[in-house]
Protein backbone atom coordinates (compact mmCIF):
# COMPACT_ATOMS: atom_id res chain seq x y z
CA UNK A 1 0.00 0.00 0.00
CA UNK A 2 1.56 3.27 1.04
CA UNK A 3 5.27 2.95 1.25
CA UNK A 4 5.85 5.65 3.84
CA UNK A 5 4.27 3.61 6.57
CA UNK A 6 6.27 0.47 5.99
CA UNK A 7 9.41 1.00 7.95
CA UNK A 8 11.48 -1.73 9.50
CA UNK A 9 9.49 -2.39 12.64
CA UNK A 10 12.46 -3.77 14.56
CA UNK A 11 15.56 -1.71 13.95
CA UNK A 12 16.65 -2.90 17.40
CA UNK A 13 17.01 -6.44 16.09
CA UNK A 14 20.65 -5.93 15.15
CA UNK A 15 22.03 -4.93 18.56
CA UNK A 16 19.86 -7.54 20.27
CA UNK A 17 21.18 -10.39 18.12
CA UNK A 18 24.70 -9.10 18.49
CA UNK A 19 24.29 -9.30 22.22
CA UNK A 20 22.89 -12.84 22.22
CA UNK A 21 25.48 -14.11 19.77
CA UNK A 22 28.14 -12.78 22.10
CA UNK A 23 26.68 -14.68 25.04
CA UNK A 24 26.38 -17.80 22.91
CA UNK A 25 30.00 -17.46 21.85
CA UNK A 26 31.22 -17.28 25.42
CA UNK A 27 28.95 -20.19 26.29
CA UNK A 28 30.60 -22.27 23.57
CA UNK A 29 34.03 -21.38 24.86
CA UNK A 30 33.03 -22.52 28.32
CA UNK A 31 31.84 -25.79 26.86
CA UNK A 32 35.08 -26.20 24.90
CA UNK A 33 37.21 -25.47 27.96
CA UNK A 34 35.19 -27.98 29.96
CA UNK A 35 35.66 -30.58 27.23
CA UNK A 36 39.43 -30.13 27.06
CA UNK A 37 40.19 -30.43 30.77
CA UNK A 38 38.74 -33.93 31.36
CA UNK A 39 40.54 -35.34 28.29
CA UNK A 40 43.88 -34.45 29.89
CA UNK A 41 42.99 -35.52 33.40
CA UNK A 42 40.00 -37.87 33.36
CA UNK A 43 39.93 -38.68 37.10
CA UNK A 44 38.87 -35.41 38.83
CA UNK A 45 35.70 -33.63 37.80
CA UNK A 46 36.39 -30.47 35.74
CA UNK A 47 36.91 -27.53 38.08
CA UNK A 48 34.29 -24.89 37.32
CA UNK A 49 36.63 -21.95 38.09
CA UNK A 50 36.50 -18.55 36.42
CA UNK A 51 36.08 -18.35 32.67
CA UNK A 52 39.03 -16.05 32.05
CA UNK A 53 38.91 -16.26 28.27
CA UNK A 54 35.27 -15.27 28.09
CA UNK A 55 35.87 -12.47 30.55
CA UNK A 56 38.80 -11.14 28.50
CA UNK A 57 36.79 -11.20 25.29
CA UNK A 58 33.93 -9.37 26.93
CA UNK A 59 35.86 -6.79 28.91
CA UNK A 60 38.92 -6.09 26.80
CA UNK A 61 37.38 -4.84 23.52
CA UNK A 62 35.24 -2.14 25.15
CA UNK A 63 38.23 -1.07 27.24
CA UNK A 64 40.34 -0.86 24.09
CA UNK A 65 37.61 1.17 22.41
CA UNK A 66 37.46 3.68 25.23
CA UNK A 67 41.25 3.75 25.35
CA UNK A 68 41.39 4.57 21.64
CA UNK A 69 38.95 7.44 22.18
CA UNK A 70 41.04 8.89 25.02
CA UNK A 71 44.27 8.46 23.03
CA UNK A 72 42.90 10.25 19.95
CA UNK A 73 41.49 12.95 22.18
CA UNK A 74 44.87 13.39 23.89
CA UNK A 75 46.62 13.62 20.48
CA UNK A 76 44.12 16.20 19.20
CA UNK A 77 44.62 18.15 22.40
CA UNK A 78 48.40 18.17 21.92
CA UNK A 79 48.13 19.12 18.22
CA UNK A 80 45.76 21.99 18.86
CA UNK A 81 47.96 23.38 21.60
CA UNK A 82 45.41 22.54 24.29
CA UNK A 83 42.62 24.66 22.80
CA UNK A 84 40.82 21.31 22.98
CA UNK A 85 41.44 20.46 26.64
CA UNK A 86 43.20 17.20 27.46
CA UNK A 87 41.26 14.24 28.96
CA UNK A 88 42.99 14.77 32.30
CA UNK A 89 42.00 18.44 32.57
CA UNK A 90 38.48 17.62 31.51
CA UNK A 91 38.27 14.88 34.14
CA UNK A 92 39.40 17.31 36.83
CA UNK A 93 36.81 19.81 35.66
CA UNK A 94 34.14 17.08 35.57
CA UNK A 95 34.85 16.19 39.20
CA UNK A 96 34.33 19.84 40.06
CA UNK A 97 31.13 20.14 38.01
CA UNK A 98 29.64 16.99 39.48
CA UNK A 99 30.65 17.84 43.05
CA UNK A 100 27.73 20.27 43.08
CA UNK A 101 25.34 19.51 40.22
CA UNK A 102 22.30 21.16 41.79
CA UNK A 103 23.36 24.73 42.53
CA UNK A 104 21.41 27.66 41.23
CA UNK A 105 22.73 31.20 40.82
CA UNK A 106 19.92 32.75 38.83
CA UNK A 107 18.45 31.53 35.54
CA UNK A 108 21.65 31.63 33.51
CA UNK A 109 23.95 29.86 35.95
CA UNK A 110 22.67 26.56 37.21
CA UNK A 111 24.24 23.19 37.95
CA UNK A 112 24.47 20.50 35.28
CA UNK A 113 21.89 18.41 37.19
CA UNK A 114 19.25 21.14 36.83
CA UNK A 115 20.08 21.51 33.16
CA UNK A 116 19.70 17.78 32.46
CA UNK A 117 16.52 17.58 34.51
CA UNK A 118 14.86 20.50 32.74
CA UNK A 119 15.80 19.01 29.36
CA UNK A 120 14.34 15.66 30.44
CA UNK A 121 11.21 17.45 31.63
CA UNK A 122 10.71 19.05 28.21
CA UNK A 123 11.33 15.73 26.47
CA UNK A 124 8.88 14.00 28.79
CA UNK A 125 6.17 16.57 28.16
CA UNK A 126 6.58 16.78 24.39
CA UNK A 127 6.96 13.06 24.17
CA UNK A 128 4.01 12.35 26.47
CA UNK A 129 1.74 14.59 24.40
CA UNK A 130 2.99 12.90 21.23
CA UNK A 131 2.19 9.48 22.69
CA UNK A 132 -1.25 10.69 23.72
CA UNK A 133 -2.00 11.79 20.16
CA UNK A 134 0.22 9.51 18.11
CA UNK A 135 -0.65 6.08 19.51
CA UNK A 136 -4.43 6.40 19.14
CA UNK A 137 -3.89 7.99 15.73
CA UNK A 138 -1.68 5.08 14.74
CA UNK A 139 -4.35 2.61 15.85
CA UNK A 140 -7.01 4.34 13.77
CA UNK A 141 -4.77 4.69 10.73
CA UNK A 142 -3.79 1.03 10.96
CA UNK A 143 -7.34 -0.19 11.50
CA UNK A 144 -9.18 1.74 8.83
CA UNK A 145 -7.88 1.72 5.26
CA UNK A 146 -9.70 4.95 4.49
CA UNK A 147 -7.88 6.84 7.25
CA UNK A 148 -4.61 5.23 6.24
CA UNK A 149 -5.00 6.43 2.65
CA UNK A 150 -6.11 9.82 3.91
CA UNK A 151 -3.21 10.47 6.26
CA UNK A 152 -0.33 8.69 4.58
CA UNK A 153 0.38 11.50 2.09
CA UNK A 154 0.41 14.01 4.94
CA UNK A 155 2.76 11.87 7.02
CA UNK A 156 5.04 11.28 4.03
CA UNK A 157 5.16 15.01 3.39
CA UNK A 158 5.75 16.17 6.95
CA UNK A 159 7.94 13.41 8.36
CA UNK A 160 11.17 14.31 6.50
CA UNK A 161 10.99 17.91 7.74
CA UNK A 162 13.57 18.69 10.43
CA UNK A 163 11.70 19.26 13.67
CA UNK A 164 13.68 22.48 14.18
CA UNK A 165 11.90 23.95 11.16
CA UNK A 166 8.77 23.84 13.32
CA UNK A 167 10.38 25.86 16.11
CA UNK A 168 9.47 29.31 14.69
CA UNK A 169 5.87 28.18 14.27
CA UNK A 170 5.92 27.07 17.90
CA UNK A 171 7.35 30.40 19.02
CA UNK A 172 4.72 32.24 17.02
CA UNK A 173 1.77 30.21 18.26
CA UNK A 174 2.77 29.62 21.88
CA UNK A 175 4.63 32.91 22.45
CA UNK A 176 7.25 31.34 24.67
CA UNK A 177 10.56 29.51 24.41
CA UNK A 178 9.61 26.62 26.68
CA UNK A 179 6.33 25.61 24.99
CA UNK A 180 8.03 26.05 21.61
CA UNK A 181 10.74 23.57 22.59
CA UNK A 182 8.10 21.13 23.85
CA UNK A 183 6.23 21.60 20.58
CA UNK A 184 9.36 20.71 18.62
CA UNK A 185 9.80 17.54 20.67
CA UNK A 186 6.13 16.74 20.11
CA UNK A 187 6.53 17.02 16.34
CA UNK A 188 9.68 14.94 16.14
CA UNK A 189 8.44 12.11 18.36
CA UNK A 190 4.93 11.78 16.95
CA UNK A 191 5.97 10.28 13.58
CA UNK A 192 7.70 7.12 14.79
CA UNK A 193 4.81 6.45 17.15
CA UNK A 194 2.09 6.88 14.52
CA UNK A 195 3.99 4.89 11.91
CA UNK A 196 5.04 1.99 14.12
CA UNK A 197 1.65 1.67 15.76
CA UNK A 198 -0.07 1.70 12.36
CA UNK A 199 2.30 -0.91 10.96
CA UNK A 200 1.77 -3.03 14.06
CA UNK A 201 -2.00 -2.88 13.62
CA UNK A 202 -1.71 -3.76 9.93
CA UNK A 203 0.51 -6.72 10.74
CA UNK A 204 -1.75 -8.31 13.34
CA UNK A 205 -1.97 -11.91 12.06
CA UNK A 206 -5.13 -12.55 10.06
CA UNK A 207 -5.74 -15.62 12.25
CA UNK A 208 -6.34 -13.44 15.28
CA UNK A 209 -8.74 -11.28 13.34
CA UNK A 210 -10.56 -14.40 12.12
CA UNK A 211 -10.92 -15.50 15.73
CA UNK A 212 -12.37 -12.09 16.50
CA UNK A 213 -14.81 -12.42 13.60
CA UNK A 214 -15.93 -15.94 14.49
CA UNK A 215 -16.42 -14.99 18.13
CA UNK A 216 -18.11 -11.83 16.88
CA UNK A 217 -16.22 -9.72 19.42
CA UNK A 218 -17.14 -6.10 20.01
CA UNK A 219 -14.78 -3.42 18.69
CA UNK A 220 -13.77 -2.66 22.30
CA UNK A 221 -12.88 -6.31 22.98
CA UNK A 222 -10.96 -6.49 19.70
CA UNK A 223 -8.99 -3.43 20.78
CA UNK A 224 -8.21 -4.57 24.33
CA UNK A 225 -7.82 -8.34 23.87
CA UNK A 226 -6.34 -8.64 20.38
CA UNK A 227 -5.10 -5.43 18.82
CA UNK A 228 -3.46 -3.81 21.82
CA UNK A 229 -1.40 -6.83 22.96
CA UNK A 230 -0.46 -7.70 19.38
CA UNK A 231 0.61 -4.15 18.60
CA UNK A 232 2.39 -3.46 21.88
CA UNK A 233 5.86 -4.61 20.73
CA UNK A 234 5.62 -2.44 17.59
CA UNK A 235 4.35 0.45 19.65
CA UNK A 236 7.22 0.18 22.11
CA UNK A 237 9.66 0.22 19.19
CA UNK A 238 8.02 3.45 18.06
CA UNK A 239 8.30 4.84 21.57
CA UNK A 240 11.98 3.95 21.69
CA UNK A 241 12.73 5.59 18.34
CA UNK A 242 10.73 8.62 19.42
CA UNK A 243 12.64 9.03 22.68
CA UNK A 244 15.93 8.69 20.82
CA UNK A 245 14.99 11.38 18.31
CA UNK A 246 13.55 13.61 21.01
CA UNK A 247 16.78 13.47 22.97
CA UNK A 248 18.72 14.38 19.81
CA UNK A 249 16.44 17.28 19.01
CA UNK A 250 16.13 18.80 22.47
CA UNK A 251 19.82 19.79 22.51
CA UNK A 252 19.48 21.68 19.23
CA UNK A 253 16.16 23.22 20.21
CA UNK A 254 17.51 24.49 23.53
CA UNK A 255 20.50 26.02 21.81
CA UNK A 256 18.04 28.16 19.90
CA UNK A 257 15.52 28.88 22.64
CA UNK A 258 17.84 29.42 25.61
CA UNK A 259 16.68 29.10 29.21
CA UNK A 260 17.74 26.19 31.37
CA UNK A 261 18.64 22.92 29.68
CA UNK A 262 21.54 20.82 28.59
CA UNK A 263 21.48 22.27 25.05
CA UNK A 264 21.48 25.79 26.39
CA UNK A 265 24.30 24.83 28.77
CA UNK A 266 26.43 23.70 25.81
CA UNK A 267 25.80 26.96 23.99
CA UNK A 268 26.39 29.06 27.10
CA UNK A 269 29.71 27.34 27.76
CA UNK A 270 30.67 27.96 24.14
CA UNK A 271 30.00 31.67 24.68
CA UNK A 272 32.18 31.47 27.80
CA UNK A 273 34.77 29.56 25.73
CA UNK A 274 34.70 26.84 28.37
CA UNK A 275 35.45 23.87 26.11
CA UNK A 276 35.91 21.46 29.02
CA UNK A 277 32.30 21.85 30.03
CA UNK A 278 31.18 21.32 26.44
CA UNK A 279 32.99 18.00 26.35
CA UNK A 280 31.49 17.07 29.71
CA UNK A 281 28.06 17.97 28.32
CA UNK A 282 28.65 15.71 25.31
CA UNK A 283 29.36 12.80 27.64
CA UNK A 284 26.35 13.61 29.82
CA UNK A 285 24.06 13.76 26.77
CA UNK A 286 25.44 10.45 25.53
CA UNK A 287 25.06 8.67 28.85
CA UNK A 288 21.51 9.93 29.45
CA UNK A 289 20.52 8.89 25.91
CA UNK A 290 22.04 5.46 26.46
CA UNK A 291 20.16 5.00 29.73
CA UNK A 292 16.85 6.01 28.12
CA UNK A 293 17.43 3.54 25.29
CA UNK A 294 18.37 0.69 27.61
CA UNK A 295 15.35 1.24 29.83
CA UNK A 296 13.01 1.11 26.84
CA UNK A 297 14.63 -2.03 25.41
CA UNK A 298 14.07 -3.71 28.79
CA UNK A 299 10.45 -2.61 28.69
CA UNK A 300 9.97 -3.88 25.13
CA UNK A 301 11.38 -7.35 25.78
CA UNK A 302 9.07 -7.75 28.77
CA UNK A 303 6.03 -7.33 26.50
CA UNK A 304 7.03 -9.42 23.50
CA UNK A 305 5.10 -12.67 23.16
CA UNK A 306 5.76 -15.85 21.26
CA UNK A 307 4.36 -15.76 17.74
CA UNK A 308 1.61 -18.24 16.99
CA UNK A 309 3.21 -19.60 13.86
CA UNK A 310 6.54 -20.51 15.41
CA UNK B 1 -36.93 -26.61 10.65
CA UNK B 2 -36.15 -30.02 9.35
CA UNK B 3 -33.26 -31.80 11.00
CA UNK B 4 -32.31 -33.46 7.75
CA UNK B 5 -31.55 -30.10 6.09
CA UNK B 6 -29.67 -28.31 8.83
CA UNK B 7 -27.07 -26.77 6.55
CA UNK B 8 -28.10 -26.22 2.94
CA UNK B 9 -25.66 -25.17 0.28
CA UNK B 10 -27.34 -24.33 -3.02
CA UNK B 11 -25.57 -23.63 -6.33
CA UNK B 12 -22.68 -22.00 -4.59
CA UNK B 13 -19.93 -20.56 -6.72
CA UNK B 14 -16.82 -18.76 -5.55
CA UNK B 15 -14.56 -16.73 -7.80
CA UNK B 16 -11.56 -14.83 -6.49
CA UNK B 17 -10.35 -11.69 -8.12
CA UNK B 18 -6.59 -11.80 -8.41
CA UNK B 19 -4.12 -9.44 -10.11
CA UNK B 20 -3.96 -11.98 -12.98
CA UNK B 21 -7.71 -11.95 -13.51
CA UNK B 22 -10.55 -13.89 -11.96
CA UNK B 23 -9.87 -17.32 -10.52
CA UNK B 24 -12.83 -19.70 -10.27
CA UNK B 25 -12.32 -21.70 -7.07
CA UNK B 26 -15.66 -23.43 -6.61
CA UNK B 27 -18.69 -24.07 -8.86
CA UNK B 28 -22.05 -25.85 -8.56
CA UNK B 29 -21.72 -26.82 -4.92
CA UNK B 30 -24.86 -28.60 -3.70
CA UNK B 31 -24.76 -30.10 -0.24
CA UNK B 32 -27.11 -30.63 2.65
CA UNK B 33 -25.93 -31.58 6.10
CA UNK B 34 -28.28 -33.12 8.67
CA UNK B 35 -28.27 -32.14 12.32
CA UNK B 36 -25.76 -34.20 14.26
CA UNK B 37 -24.02 -35.40 11.12
CA UNK B 38 -20.25 -35.60 10.80
CA UNK B 39 -19.08 -34.55 7.32
CA UNK B 40 -15.53 -34.75 6.05
CA UNK B 41 -14.42 -32.64 3.08
CA UNK B 42 -11.54 -34.32 1.32
CA UNK B 43 -9.57 -33.50 -1.81
CA UNK B 44 -6.15 -32.62 -3.12
CA UNK B 45 -4.48 -29.36 -2.10
CA UNK B 46 -5.99 -26.34 -3.78
CA UNK B 47 -9.32 -28.02 -4.47
CA UNK B 48 -11.18 -25.38 -2.50
CA UNK B 49 -12.19 -27.44 0.51
CA UNK B 50 -11.01 -24.73 2.91
CA UNK B 51 -12.77 -22.15 0.72
CA UNK B 52 -16.00 -24.10 1.17
CA UNK B 53 -15.47 -24.27 4.93
CA UNK B 54 -14.82 -20.52 5.07
CA UNK B 55 -18.08 -19.98 3.19
CA UNK B 56 -20.00 -22.03 5.77
CA UNK B 57 -18.19 -20.16 8.54
CA UNK B 58 -19.23 -16.89 6.91
CA UNK B 59 -15.66 -15.63 6.78
CA UNK B 60 -16.14 -15.13 3.03
CA UNK B 61 -19.27 -14.59 0.99
CA UNK B 62 -20.01 -16.59 -2.18
CA UNK B 63 -19.97 -15.03 -5.63
CA UNK B 64 -23.24 -16.79 -6.41
CA UNK B 65 -25.64 -19.17 -4.69
CA UNK B 66 -26.92 -19.34 -1.13
CA UNK B 67 -25.88 -20.96 2.10
CA UNK B 68 -28.44 -21.63 4.80
CA UNK B 69 -27.91 -22.73 8.37
CA UNK B 70 -31.03 -23.63 10.34
CA UNK B 71 -33.09 -22.04 7.56
CA UNK B 72 -31.35 -18.71 7.90
CA UNK B 73 -28.98 -17.30 5.35
CA UNK B 74 -25.33 -17.25 6.43
CA UNK B 75 -24.36 -13.60 6.20
CA UNK B 76 -21.22 -13.50 8.29
CA UNK B 77 -19.29 -15.34 10.94
CA UNK B 78 -20.96 -16.00 14.24
CA UNK B 79 -20.46 -18.00 17.42
CA UNK B 80 -23.20 -20.48 16.45
CA UNK B 81 -20.77 -21.76 13.78
CA UNK B 82 -17.56 -22.23 15.75
CA UNK B 83 -14.33 -22.73 13.84
CA UNK B 84 -11.31 -24.77 14.91
CA UNK B 85 -8.44 -23.32 12.92
CA UNK B 86 -5.61 -25.35 11.48
CA UNK B 87 -2.96 -23.43 13.41
CA UNK B 88 -5.08 -23.25 16.59
CA UNK B 89 -5.03 -19.41 16.55
CA UNK B 90 -4.88 -19.02 20.30
CA UNK B 91 -3.98 -15.58 21.57
CA UNK B 92 -0.45 -15.93 22.95
CA UNK B 93 -0.85 -13.26 25.64
CA UNK B 94 -3.82 -15.00 27.25
CA UNK B 95 -3.73 -18.19 29.31
CA UNK B 96 -5.60 -21.24 28.04
CA UNK B 97 -8.38 -20.42 30.49
CA UNK B 98 -8.61 -16.83 29.27
CA UNK B 99 -8.61 -17.92 25.63
CA UNK B 100 -11.64 -20.11 26.24
CA UNK B 101 -13.23 -17.58 28.60
CA UNK B 102 -13.13 -14.94 25.85
CA UNK B 103 -15.43 -17.13 23.76
CA UNK B 104 -17.68 -18.15 26.68
CA UNK B 105 -18.03 -14.55 27.79
CA UNK B 106 -19.06 -13.42 24.32
CA UNK B 107 -21.84 -15.99 24.00
CA UNK B 108 -23.22 -16.33 27.51
CA UNK B 109 -22.38 -13.16 29.46
CA UNK B 110 -25.78 -11.63 28.72
CA UNK B 111 -27.63 -14.36 30.54
CA UNK B 112 -25.25 -15.89 33.04
CA UNK B 113 -23.23 -14.86 36.09
CA UNK B 114 -19.46 -14.74 36.22
CA UNK B 115 -19.34 -17.93 38.27
CA UNK B 116 -21.39 -19.73 35.63
CA UNK B 117 -19.13 -18.45 32.87
CA UNK B 118 -16.09 -19.71 34.76
CA UNK B 119 -17.75 -23.07 35.31
CA UNK B 120 -18.46 -23.32 31.58
CA UNK B 121 -14.84 -22.51 30.76
CA UNK B 122 -13.60 -25.13 33.20
CA UNK B 123 -16.05 -27.68 31.83
CA UNK B 124 -14.82 -27.05 28.28
CA UNK B 125 -11.20 -27.50 29.35
CA UNK B 126 -12.15 -30.64 31.28
CA UNK B 127 -13.80 -32.03 28.14
CA UNK B 128 -10.44 -31.96 26.35
CA UNK B 129 -8.52 -33.01 29.47
CA UNK B 130 -6.64 -29.76 30.01
CA UNK B 131 -7.69 -28.60 33.47
CA UNK B 132 -4.10 -28.79 34.70
CA UNK B 133 -2.82 -26.48 31.93
CA UNK B 134 -5.55 -23.86 32.36
CA UNK B 135 -3.24 -21.19 33.73
CA UNK B 136 -0.49 -21.76 31.16
CA UNK B 137 0.08 -19.59 28.11
CA UNK B 138 -0.04 -21.19 24.64
CA UNK B 139 3.73 -20.76 24.35
CA UNK B 140 4.22 -23.11 27.29
CA UNK B 141 2.24 -26.11 26.00
CA UNK B 142 2.67 -28.62 23.16
CA UNK B 143 1.08 -28.42 19.71
CA UNK B 144 -1.46 -31.12 20.53
CA UNK B 145 -2.47 -29.31 23.70
CA UNK B 146 -2.87 -26.04 21.80
CA UNK B 147 -5.16 -27.73 19.32
CA UNK B 148 -7.17 -29.15 22.24
CA UNK B 149 -7.58 -25.66 23.65
CA UNK B 150 -8.77 -24.57 20.21
CA UNK B 151 -11.38 -27.36 20.26
CA UNK B 152 -12.36 -26.47 23.83
CA UNK B 153 -12.80 -22.84 22.80
CA UNK B 154 -15.02 -23.85 19.89
CA UNK B 155 -17.10 -26.31 21.94
CA UNK B 156 -17.47 -23.93 24.89
CA UNK B 157 -19.70 -21.70 22.76
CA UNK B 158 -22.16 -24.60 22.36
CA UNK B 159 -22.20 -24.04 18.63
CA UNK B 160 -24.82 -25.47 16.33
CA UNK B 161 -22.07 -26.46 13.94
CA UNK B 162 -18.44 -27.21 14.56
CA UNK B 163 -16.26 -26.31 11.57
CA UNK B 164 -12.76 -27.75 11.59
CA UNK B 165 -10.09 -26.77 9.06
CA UNK B 166 -7.52 -29.58 9.04
CA UNK B 167 -7.47 -29.43 12.82
CA UNK B 168 -4.89 -32.17 13.25
CA UNK B 169 -2.85 -31.50 10.11
CA UNK B 170 0.10 -30.00 11.95
CA UNK B 171 0.39 -32.78 14.55
CA UNK B 172 2.46 -35.94 14.59
CA UNK B 173 0.69 -39.23 13.81
CA UNK B 174 0.40 -40.47 17.39
CA UNK B 175 -0.93 -37.22 18.79
CA UNK B 176 -3.30 -37.01 15.84
CA UNK B 177 -4.71 -40.46 16.55
CA UNK B 178 -5.20 -39.59 20.20
CA UNK B 179 -7.03 -36.37 19.37
CA UNK B 180 -9.17 -38.15 16.78
CA UNK B 181 -10.29 -40.63 19.43
CA UNK B 182 -10.99 -37.78 21.83
CA UNK B 183 -12.99 -35.98 19.14
CA UNK B 184 -15.03 -39.15 18.51
CA UNK B 185 -15.84 -39.35 22.21
CA UNK B 186 -16.70 -35.64 22.44
CA UNK B 187 -18.96 -35.74 19.38
CA UNK B 188 -20.69 -38.85 20.72
CA UNK B 189 -21.33 -36.97 23.96
CA UNK B 190 -22.37 -33.59 22.52
CA UNK B 191 -24.10 -34.78 19.31
CA UNK B 192 -22.45 -31.90 17.47
CA UNK B 193 -22.88 -31.27 13.79
CA UNK B 194 -19.36 -31.24 12.37
CA UNK B 195 -17.90 -30.25 9.02
CA UNK B 196 -14.21 -31.09 8.89
CA UNK B 197 -11.67 -30.41 6.17
CA UNK B 198 -9.00 -33.07 5.95
CA UNK B 199 -6.57 -34.62 3.52
CA UNK B 200 -6.14 -37.78 5.58
CA UNK B 201 -8.18 -40.69 4.18
CA UNK B 202 -8.12 -42.71 7.41
CA UNK B 203 -9.18 -39.73 9.44
CA UNK B 204 -12.11 -39.12 7.11
CA UNK B 205 -13.31 -42.73 7.20
CA UNK B 206 -12.82 -43.13 10.93
CA UNK B 207 -14.63 -39.96 11.97
CA UNK B 208 -17.32 -39.14 9.47
CA UNK B 209 -20.81 -40.23 8.50
CA UNK B 210 -20.35 -38.98 4.96
CA UNK B 211 -17.23 -38.11 3.03
CA UNK B 212 -17.56 -35.31 0.50
CA UNK B 213 -14.89 -35.81 -2.16
CA UNK B 214 -13.95 -32.79 -4.19
CA UNK B 215 -12.60 -32.67 -7.71
CA UNK B 216 -9.41 -30.82 -8.46
CA UNK B 217 -9.36 -27.07 -8.93
CA UNK B 218 -9.68 -24.65 -10.55
CA UNK B 219 -13.47 -24.57 -10.56
CA UNK B 220 -13.65 -27.52 -8.20
CA UNK B 221 -16.92 -29.10 -7.29
CA UNK B 222 -18.20 -32.08 -5.36
CA UNK B 223 -17.16 -35.21 -7.25
CA UNK B 224 -18.79 -37.84 -5.12
CA UNK B 225 -20.30 -38.29 -1.69
CA UNK B 226 -19.57 -41.52 0.14
CA UNK B 227 -21.71 -42.66 3.05
CA UNK B 228 -19.59 -44.37 5.66
CA UNK B 229 -21.83 -47.10 6.96
CA UNK B 230 -19.97 -48.04 10.11
CA UNK B 231 -21.62 -48.42 13.51
CA UNK B 232 -20.67 -46.11 16.35
CA UNK B 233 -18.85 -46.07 18.72
CA UNK B 234 -15.98 -46.73 16.39
CA UNK B 235 -12.69 -48.20 17.46
CA UNK B 236 -9.66 -47.73 15.23
CA UNK B 237 -8.13 -51.07 16.18
CA UNK B 238 -11.13 -53.25 15.39
CA UNK B 239 -12.03 -51.17 12.34
CA UNK B 240 -8.60 -51.77 10.85
CA UNK B 241 -9.75 -55.24 9.73
CA UNK B 242 -13.41 -54.45 9.12
CA UNK B 243 -14.22 -55.07 5.41
CA UNK B 244 -16.67 -52.13 5.36
CA UNK B 245 -13.94 -49.84 6.63
CA UNK B 246 -11.47 -51.11 4.06
CA UNK B 247 -14.05 -50.76 1.33
CA UNK B 248 -14.79 -47.14 2.26
CA UNK B 249 -11.08 -46.43 2.44
CA UNK B 250 -10.53 -48.01 -0.99
CA UNK B 251 -13.35 -45.94 -2.48
CA UNK B 252 -11.83 -42.67 -1.27
CA UNK B 253 -8.33 -43.66 -2.39
CA UNK B 254 -9.71 -44.67 -5.80
CA UNK B 255 -11.36 -41.31 -6.16
CA UNK B 256 -8.34 -39.31 -5.04
CA UNK B 257 -5.54 -41.18 -6.76
CA UNK B 258 -7.12 -42.85 -9.80
CA UNK B 259 -9.90 -40.62 -11.01
CA UNK B 260 -8.59 -37.25 -9.79
CA UNK B 261 -4.88 -37.91 -10.12
CA UNK B 262 -4.50 -37.21 -13.83
CA UNK B 263 -6.25 -33.86 -13.54
CA UNK B 264 -3.58 -32.67 -11.17
CA UNK B 265 -0.88 -33.66 -13.67
CA UNK B 266 -2.37 -31.54 -16.41
CA UNK B 267 -2.95 -28.71 -13.97
CA UNK B 268 0.67 -28.81 -12.89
Amino acid sequence: MVSAVFHPPYPDAAPATALTSKTIATGQETAMAAAIIPSEKPAPAPRPGRDWRGLWLRVLPPVFGLGLLVAVWELVSVWTGASIPSPRDTWAQALEVFSNPFYSNGPNDQGVGWNVLSSLKRVAMGFGLAALVGIPAGFLIGRFTFLSRMFNPLISLLRPVSPLAWLPIGLLVFKGANPAAIWTIFICSIWPMIINTAVGVQRVPQDYMNVARVLNLSELKIMTKILFPAVLPYMLTGVRLAVGTAWLVIVAAEMLTGGVGIGFWVWDEWNNLNVKNIIIAIFVIGIVGLLLEMALIKLATAFTFEEVKS
Amino acid sequence: MSAAKFIEIQNVEQTFRTPKGSFPALRDIQLTVAKGEFIALIGHSGCGKSTLLNLIAGLTTPTAGTLLCANREIKGPGPERAVVFQNHSLLPWLTCFENVYLAVERVFSATESRAQLKARTEAALALVGLVAAAQKRPGEISGGMKQRVGIARALSMEPQVLLMDEPFGALDALTRAKLQDELLAIVAKTHSTVVMVTHDVDEAVLLSDRIVMMTNGPAATIGEILTVDLPRPRNRVTLAEDPRYLQARKAVIDFLYTRQAHVEKTAA
